[in-house]
């Protein structure tokens, strides 16, 4: 079934604010195998001229899953069967690094909802300030509804 | 900020040191416990396959962050990556085997932008086939 087009332009914000924690960038650059020291060590981020460390450039992904229950993609009336789901595309625009104590808002818009073929595109965006309000990141995933389309046999 | 490159010293076609990164079923259980993605076609083969995948495949922001390592090794600092985008083209199927799958990252500057800044294109492979599509970074470099 094709995914709801009246919700292109809708805004999920997300009220509870995401505290990115020293241990969680660590984990996140085990993970990818990573030992840039920037990671870890907080004497080194600070020598690089940061307050503390700082996350890699797709550490952003962790907020953008920690909240997906609130947004587009768990949204019922939006129609997306996540069974069918494959991740399309993906962009991270850093206005500044991430960094250990940041505590970091979001709000997640739906961008666009349009026809690929037989499958559907379901692209959104991610706007994250910090606490006074800054511009951190924007985040745009492309997903790629399979077999959704108007017209196709799904 | 304090990347270690100097924008004056680089050419576009300059080549960045690539390598390779091993992707193991390993990887992908570390990776999803920490981004929190713990889709189960990415550890369990049963039901990868019964969804049409030929086996067990890595977490595309798994790919991405291993390819975006090829910058931030090039540059040191990884604040100096200003944006980074990828398309995932085609999957990366993990065996279930001491070796898993080998990730071939090459990279290369693009483009020379205002401010210091630059472009570099990536090309991400696993055996032979690419894997990520129109992966670009910009970098700002001192």
């Amino acid at each position: 079934m094709p995914l709801n087009r009246d919700y292109i332009g809708r805004k999920y914000p997300i009220a509870e604010p995401y505290e990115v924690a020293r241990e969680i960038i660590r984990r996140f650059a085990a993970a990818i195998g990573d030992p840039n020291p920037l990671y870890t060590d907080r004497a080194a981020a600070q020598a690089a001229g940061y307050d503390d460390v700082v996350a890699p450039p797709t550490f952003l992904v962790t907020l953008n899953l920690r909240y997906a229950g609130d947004g587009p993609v768990a949204d019922p009336e939006l129609g997306l069967d996540y069974s069918r789901v494959v991740h399309g595309e993906q962009r991270f625009t850093h206005h500044r690094p991430v960094r250990a104590g940041d505590v970091l808002s979001i709000v997640n818009t739906v961008d666009d909802i349009r026809d690929a073929g037989a499958n559907e595109l379901l692209v959104t965006r991610t706007v994250i300030t910090d606490a006074a309000g800054e511009p951190v990141a924007d985040t745009v995933s492309t997903l790629v509804s399979r077999g959704t389309a108007s017209g196709s046999a799904a | 900020m304090s990347a270690s490159i100097n924008y004056d010293d680089v050419e576009v076609g300059d080549e960045l040191p690539g390598r390779t990164f091993p992707v193991t079923r390993a990887s992908l259980v570390a990776y999803a416990g920490a981004s929190g993605d713990f889709n189960v076609i990415h550890w369990n083969e049963r039901v990868a396959k019964s969804v049409g995948l030929p086996n067990v495949i890595a977490h595309g922001m798994f790919t991405m962050a291993e390819a975006g390592r090829v910058v931030t090794d090039w540059v040191g600092d990884p604040g100096a990556v200003l944006d980074y985008s990828v398309r995932f083209s085609s999957p990366v199927v993990v065996p279930d085997d001491d070796t898993g799958a080998t990730l071939s990252v090459t990279g290369v500057v693009a483009e020379k932008l205002d401010a210091n800044r630059v472009a570099v294109d990536l090309t991400a492979t696993v055996e032979g086939s690419t894997v990520l599509s129109k992966a670009r970074a910009v970098v700002q470099l001192a």
